[in-house]
């Protein structure tokens, strides 16, 4: 069943103002449990307007956002334990950072949702452990920390929730190389482990390519398209023209491809690639030995 | 949400009005005042909210705008109408009732005192409405200046207002993202007792705190590197300079007030 389901769901910036602007038209969406999908969109595209609909932090203009079957805004009590069922990890979320104590801060979502001292305490341990936090870093205060700490306290924070959705709008952006494919891979082991649906928002298409099992492609508050990256970088010329690119190592073998190499594959991460030129060399080599 | 409180309410256009001067729009606006108040009878109030539509008019700025500056000001007209009709106790009494007795003079006066505050408060937006703040902070400088001869520091007070006002917008969007990054995590904000609402606010004034302490910072020090040293011997990107249109303005302006003596003396 569809966890995430919209319909005709369109949200207006600044109505009846100069300003006005169209963020989210009329866009038709159904996220399935338990899927990894990457959100890519040129920068104003309304990726992170449509995420904030998820978890009703904004009210669409028209349309009906459902979670779980349960349409939002119907009843605005519903609201708050819906925010816990789909967990939003905005940009540079190391800025809502406010407690004494990076525990203090995790266990502010867990705290908010009523439960249990001691299962406070276990979910707290628990996401620290899951985004690499030392039990002695509990104690001490976000704000001695680096900026990749804070982060991971930010992201734990929201996953200490156990939302059954966990969207992050992208995660990893302002860190340095080793620190974005830290925050990515405890994200890719937090799903694995959990099993929950998860939608990471990013630039990086070489990021979405390898974890995701589906790509969400807005353009100009539209969907694109939404299916696996096999077949989204398969439309390499239609993305690049709105300003996305496709991943480095498909552009490598598309002028492969071009240059009469064979290559017939779609390949969208580095991984594969590497095993193709191996098999083939491989294959030489053997006829070689012939 | 927190977005839909105007301040520094600039609304784009391009009628003559946003084209004039910022200089000769504040002055113009203070002879306006001046002309409300010089206004001793009801026609020359007339002539006064004949100006102030038309001038609305010229500028294309909506009328719904007008309700919506009047919005904070309307429990100060309805309190200084009821002192107005309760306690002027000359001329004819219109109806009595107990200890309450309402006089033609007092209504006279309040309906007076009534349209010379509207129109004093939508006269004076107009000038917020069709200046950008930069504008005005520009105008508010150039037209003070003399003031740095007795030393009063007119740039870096100008300076520290420009500052203020860029970063409104910025702190109420930083606001925004704070406020639904903690309801995100389940922060409520909405329901309790003042107390618990009060305690709701910490979330999100600590965050604000430290990125605005953040972001003087970075400021300063962006400043610094650009040599910024105060004032002394600096030009401007945008020089003002009066044209044709400030021309038309004062004497449209002067004319409206000659209109306003005038009823004085006639009526």
């Amino acid at each position: 069943m569809a966890v995430i389901r919209t319909e005709n769901l369109t949200y207006v910036y600044g109505e009846g103002t100069p300003f006005r602007k169209v963020a989210v038209d009329n866009v038709d969406l159904s996220i399935d449990e338990g899927e990894f999908i990457g959100v890519i969109g040129h920068t104003g595209s309304g990726k992170s307007t449509l995420i904030q609909h998820f978890n009703g932090l904004l009210k669409p203009t028209s349309g009906s956002v459902y979670i779980d079957g349960e349409r939002l805004w119907d009843d605005k009590a519903r609201l708050r334990p819906i925010r816990f069922k789909v967990g939003l990890v905005f940009q540079y979320p190391e800025y809502q950072l406010f407690e004494e104590t990076c525990y203090k801060d995790i266990a502010f979502g867990p705290k908010n949702m009523g439960l249990s001292e001691e299962e406070i305490d276990k979910r707290v341990r628990e996401t620290a452990r899951l985004v690499g936090l030392r039990e002695e870093t509990l104690s001490r205060s976000p704000f001695e920390l680096s900026g990749g700490q804070k982060r991971r306290v930010a992201i734990a924070g929201v996953m200490a929730m156990e939302p059954k959705v966990l969207i992050l709008d992208e995660p990893a952006s302002g860190l340095d190389p080793k620190g974005r494919s830290q925050i990515l891979g405890l994200i890719r082991e937090y799903h694995k482990e959990k099993k929950n649906t998860v939608m990471l928002v990013s630039h990086s298409m070489e990021d979405v390519a390898k974890h995701c099992s589906k790509i969400l492609v807005i353009n100009s508050a539209k969907v694109f398209c939404f299916d696996t990256p096999a077949n989204v970088f398969h439309r390499a010329e239609e993305l690049s023209s709105m300003g996305l690119s496709v991943p480095q190592v498909t552009r490598v073998f598309d002028r492969l491809r071009a240059m009469g190499c064979g290559f017939d594959e779609d390949v969208y991460t580095v991984g594969y690639g590497r095993q193709l030129i191996l098999d083939r060399l491989g294959r030489a080599n053997a006829e070689v030995t012939k | 949400m927190l977005k839909d409180i105007t301040i520094g309410q600039y609304f784009p256009g391009s009628s003559p009005i946003h084209r004039m001067d910022s200089r000769v729009k504040i002055l113009l606006t203070i002879s306006f005042i001046v002309m409300l108040f010089i206004a001793g009878n009801k026609y020359g109030l007339a002539v006064g909210v004949i100006f102030t539509l038309v001038t609305y008019l010229i500028s294309g700025i909506p009328f719904k705008m007008i309700l919506k500056s009047l919005k904070p000001i309307l429990p100060i007209i309805i309190l200084t109408s009821i002192l107005n009709l309760l306690f002027i106790r000359s001329g004819e009494v219109v109806w009595e009732w107990k200890f309450i007795t309402l006089t033609e003079d007092g209504i006279h006066t309040a309906v007076f005192m009534t349209v010379r505050i509207v129109c004093l408060i939508i006269g004076s937006s107009l000038l917020t409405y069709t200046t950008s703040p930069i504008d005005l902070t520009d105008g508010i400088e150039r037209l003070l200046s003399p003031l740095k001869k007795i030393k009063v520091p007119v740039h870096e007070l100008a300076m520290m207002m420009t500052i203020a006002l860029r970063f409104i917008p910025t702190l109420i969007e930083e606001t925004d993202k704070i406020m639904a990054a903690q309801k995100a995590r389940g922060a409520d904000m909405e329901t309790g007792g003042p107390i618990a609402r009060a305690r709701a606010l910490v979330p999100i004034l600590i965050p604000l705190f430290v990125s605005s302490f953040r972001r003087a910072e970075e400021l300063a020090l962006a400043m610094e590197c650009r040599c910024y040293h105060g004032g002394e011997g600096r030009t401007r990107m945008k020089q003002l300079r009066l044209h044709f249109v400030d021309l038309c303005a004062v004497i449209y302006v002067a004319a409206f007030i000659a209109g306003v003596v005038l009823t004085n003396i006639f009526f």
